[in-house]
């Protein structure tokens, strides 16, 4: 098969470390962006860029986010939502007091409100751990939305309750705003996502990473190798809500063009989740696997009586799809914890060792 | 590294010999005291552990041994007593400040990072060593990655001396036992400690393991002077490998000494193979 | 310091000068309060049975509430008389116990606690899915009078004042003590009880001595969905029964931060002190923030106190090993 990795000798430490150390691996992902920043803008209507490829890549970014907390230092959040909101909020506020900064700063800028945010709500996680910090989250949740909308002064009063994305230019070409094209959306997101995506590989391959990882898996022996739980679990907190930050100000700002509080609400921070369990735990590609099919998965069912002239209601196929998709966690919970990544994973290792069905 | 095998066995190494005697005292426990609501499990317990030596802690299940090694790496407060450490007496100790002063360890049942490789435990241990900032490690170029290169060279070297190459990129959840214990080993030795803490390095080995083990404790002591303080349940390993052995029983020492005094002694034996009264 | 004390004064000390000024209502608010605990209580019951026996952190419980009340109401309306569509809901809810345990329990067994907490989140949005495919999404009036709970209200007059019993509020409070009281008695002196106190503290050694995991388990998911049940007939009797619960019930996490996990006592104190605590700062301090503050009290509560205070009020204190 073409899948083999055979003749592709490492001599060098720095090339067994590479991010994607098969050839393979590596022409697949350059197909990938191609695909993604070349052919798509042009090709895909405007449908399928704002309403799939938008949304998907928002939630991708939230769900690493997430994914950093929960999978890589292990612990349990139900407060995404909320954290996106703070981004949402903080991007808002910044771009309306410094109508002239650069959008993109802006962008990047108001995820350090949410990693602040994240990290005061993560304060308990020195003490408590498990089930137990799951409530902290749900403190951080509940608070927040509270904050979004009994303080005024974050939506500058406005009668509606709800941030309104103001025109913002790049280049001179709106990239906010009802103006924005799709396609200058989309590409920004898309630039933006994949840079963060890079870096938080970066990050989980190094010191740090790692230190989260020790934390997760063992945190007593972590503590006993050098590992400061305080500095692990701030710092995985901080940099969690960071992304899920600017992932909520991405998702106002690329996409909603609007926003109340319920685009924060505590199903938002379910949807993330179910988004990570499903994709699996402690996988960034798990990230984009599981966004695409929660995403796109109910975009799908709504789709289908149409097509075949079926009188179902839409609300009756939301239904349906919150019983797959609650079905599916259950049976991805019980098959394979670790989502569809590692689905993929396993795949990968069969076409490598292929005719041989056991060889390791 | 690759010479251990080769190198003359140091006189500290000499489990006869009593010249360790002159070596400064790396480690010492006075009068210490450890009690869990009102269950004592360490009382009144002085010992000391000489630079360089192998000390063996022995004593029947419950004696309080592995107490006295989470005393000593700070994971446990104990109530009364003194822990001097390099000449510097502590109270109280967080057990990371532990491991940044050199004081390393294995645990009873493996501790391993079940969700990481051999290669990413081991590199685990090298935590302390690095220094590298977040930005460094967010754009992984230039120093960061030089660092994490020269920091894998130095995890390659623990991974031949301790003969496990062969597993280098495994999840460590699925080897085996024997060879978790090894790769737990390794990763203390990425600590590059002082002073190693190895909690039944050999409990549930086979001979062959067990042998492999005890070498590679033996070459740990000898070509790198690293101080090693351990739990081991078999007689025959202990007596080999120990310069000096403290006995515990029912939280109370009963016994120090060299290993042959040690055997000898009526304390000792009544302990092991219980009284007539 | 001059601006400092007007707002002291307000935060400590003016929100008790208003509670001794009214004492009637101040009898009032507690009430509602007490009774509001009283079901934060009854869901906190279901959820501790659970963990007690299988250490799965029910995430479910807030949904089989509704769940089981929407059974009820739907097979009245129907044209199934009160009392046997009350019996039939049980029967509901004791297949869908066993469903549970034998598709979803069953294939989890020793796995990570945080593991199956999201097997019952999923389970949510099954139940949730489910029930709103086949009952709707409209909020339905839950059958009070038809089961015979009396709907009136009886008057106190106490310090100059009105205060107002519910009676469906002391039936629910009665209902409370005497079901925690059997749960009790189970618990302690029946085969099944220290059959399931077994289970609770090691599956494995249970197991060894004879006793059945599954049926176990498929016996508490039952009782939690008969206590899931009689909450759903008391919050439906207050308010409509709706879906909004499942978000209610969330509150039932703080309760059990407060009381611990695995305690009786514990769930009951704990939602008192919730459903109390929320009522009195909403009234009292809720002007000072701009009102609302019922949504986070409890979670806010539970956070303090675990920073405290990490095993709960009836937990002990946990000595790590290593």
């Amino acid at each position: 098969m073409f899948y083999r990795e055979a003749g592709q000798f490492k001599t060098t430490y720095a090339d067994d470390q590479a991010l994607l150390p098969i050839a393979q691996d590596r022409v697949g992902l350059i197909i990938v962006l191609a695909i993604a920043f070349l052919v798509l803008p042009i090709v895909a209507s405007d449908f399928f860029l704002s309403s799939i490829m938008i949304p998907f890549l928002v939630f991708a970014l939230a769900a690493i986010g997430l994914n950093i907390l929960m999978g890589y230092a292990g612990q349990l959040s139900l407060g995404t939502g909320a954290f996106m909101g703070v981004g949402a909020y903080s991007c808002y506020k910044l771009t309306t007091i410094f109508p002239d900064l650069n959008i993109l700063i802006v962008l990047l800028l108001s995820g350090f409100f949410s990693a602040g945010v994240g990290v005061v709500f993560g304060l308990p996680s020195l003490r408590i751990k498990g089930l137990y910090l799951a409530i902290t989250t749900l403190a951080a949740q509940f608070f927040l939305e509270w904050c979004f909308i009994r303080v005024g002064w974050l939506y500058n009063y406005n009668d509606s309750g709800a941030i309104e994305v103001p025109q913002r230019e790049l280049f001179g070409l709106a990239v906010t705003g009802p103006h924005a094209t799709p396609e200058t959306r989309y590409l920004i997101i898309l630039t933006i996502v994949a840079v963060m995506t890079l870096v938080a590989a970066n990050v989980l391959r190094g010191r740090i990473g790692r230190s989260w990882m020790m934390i997760r898996d063992m945190d007593i022996a972590a503590e006993l190798m050098g590992v400061r739980p305080l500095y692990a679990k701030l710092s995985a907190f901080a940099f969690s809500s960071y992304y899920c930050g600017v992932a909520g100000a991405l998702m106002v700002f690329m996409w909603l063009g609007s926003a109340e509080v319920e685009a924060f609400d505590i199903n938002h921070s379910f949807l993330v989740l179910f988004m990570v369990i499903i994709g699996g735990m402690g996988s960034l590609t798990g990230c984009f696997m599981g966004a695409a099919f929660i995403w796109v998965l109910p975009v799908i069912l709504r789709a289908i009586p149409p097509a075949f002239e079926l009188d179902i209601l839409a609300a009756t196929m939301e239904h349906i799809s919150s019983i797959i998709i609650g079905a599916l966690i259950i049976f991805f919970l019980i098959v394979e914890p670790h989502g569809l990544a590692r689905l993929w994973r396993v795949g990968k290792e069969k076409l490598r060792t292929w005719p041989f069905p056991y060889a390791t | 590294m690759s010479t251990a095998l080769d190198e003359v066995q140091t006189p500290l190494n000499d489990n006869t010999a009593v010249a360790s005697e002159a070596a400064p005292v790396l480690l010492s426990v006075d009068n210490v005291s450890l009690s869990f609501g009102g269950v004592k499990a360490i009382s009144d317990i002085s010992f000391n552990i000489l630079k360089g030596e192998v000390r063996a802690i022995i004593g029947p299940n419950g004696a309080g041994k592995t107490s006295m090694l989470n005393v000593i790496n700070g994971f446990y407060h104990p109530q009364e007593g003194r822990i001097s450490y390099k000449g510097k007496t502590r109270k109280r100790m967080k057990p990371h400040q532990a491991a940044a002063s050199g004081i390393a360890r294995t645990f009873q049942n493996v501790a391993l990072f079940s969700g990481m490789s051999t290669l990413d435990n081991i590199m685990s241990g090298r935590s302390l060593k690095m220094h590298r900032g977040l930005i460094w490690q967010m754009l992984h170029v230039g120093p960061a990655r030089n660092e994490e290169i020269a920091h894998r060279q130095f995890v390659e070297g623990i991974i031949d001396f301790l003969e496990i190459a062969h597993i280098r990129k495994q999840p460590v959840g699925k080897l085996p036992y024997g060879l978790q214990k090894r790769v737990e080993l390794g990763r203390a030795m990425a600590m590059q400690p002082e002073l190693l803490l190895l909690d039944e390095p050999m409990a549930g080995m086979n001979l062959e393991e067990k042998e492999d083990m005890s070498r590679f404790i033996l070459d740990l002591n000898s070509e790198f002077g690293t101080t090693i303080a351990l739990i081991e349940h078999d007689m025959g390993v202990v007596m080999d490998l120990a310069d000096r052995v403290v006995v515990l029983d029912y939280g109370q020492k009963i016994a120090d000494g060299t290993p042959s005094e040690v055997q000898a002694n009526q304390n000792v034996i009544d302990a092991y193979l219980g009284v007539a009264s | 310091m001059e601006a400092l004390m007007p707002a002291l004064d307000a935060v400590f000390l003016a929100p008790f000068r208003d509670m001794v000024s009214l004492p009637d209502f101040l009898i009032q608010v507690i009430w509602e309060g007490f009774v509001s605990g009283i079901l934060y209580a009854l869901i906190a019951l279901g959820f501790v049975l659970i963990y007690k026996a299988s250490a799965v952190f029910n995430f479910a419980q807030g949904i089989m509430v509704v769940f089981a009340a929407l059974v009820l109401v739907s097979l009245f309306d129907m044209g199934v008389p009160a009392w046997i569509a009350l019996i039939l809901t049980i029967g509901v809810m004791g297949i869908l116990a066993l469903t549970i345990e034998r598709v979803v329990l069953r294939k989890l067994v020793n796995q990570h606690e945080a593991i199956l907490l999201m097997a019952t989140i999923g389970l949510t949005l099954v139940l949730k899915g489910a029930g709103q495919l086949v009952f709707g999404g409209e909020p339905k009036t839950m059958i009070t009078e038809e089961l015979g709970f009396s709907t009136g209200s009886s008057d106190w007059e106490v310090f100059d004042g009105i205060v107002i019993f519910q009676h469906i509020d002391i039936a629910a409070a009665v209902i409370a003590i005497v079901m925690v009281a059997a749960l009790g008695v189970f618990f302690s002196k029946t085969r099944i009880g220290r059959a399931l106190r077994a289970v609770a503290d090691d599956h494995q050694a249970a197991l060894s001595v004879g006793i059945s995991l599954n049926q176990i388990w498929a016996i508490v998911w039952f009782a939690s969905g008969i206590v899931a049940l009689v909450t759903g007939i008391m919050w439906g009797a207050r308010s409509d029964v709706s879906f909004a619960l499942e978000i209610i019930a969330l509150k039932a996490l703080a309760v059990l931060i407060l009381g611990g996990f695995t305690s009786i006592p514990g769930a009951i104190v704990g939602g008192l002190i919730v459903g109390i605590g929320e009522k009195l700062f909403e009234v009292y301090w809720g002007p000072l923030f701009g009102g609302g503050v019922e949504a986070w009290f409890a979670y806010v509560l539970a956070l303090i106190f675990l920073l405290f205070r990490p095993q709960g009020m009836f937990g002990e204190r946990h000595i790590e090993r290593v």
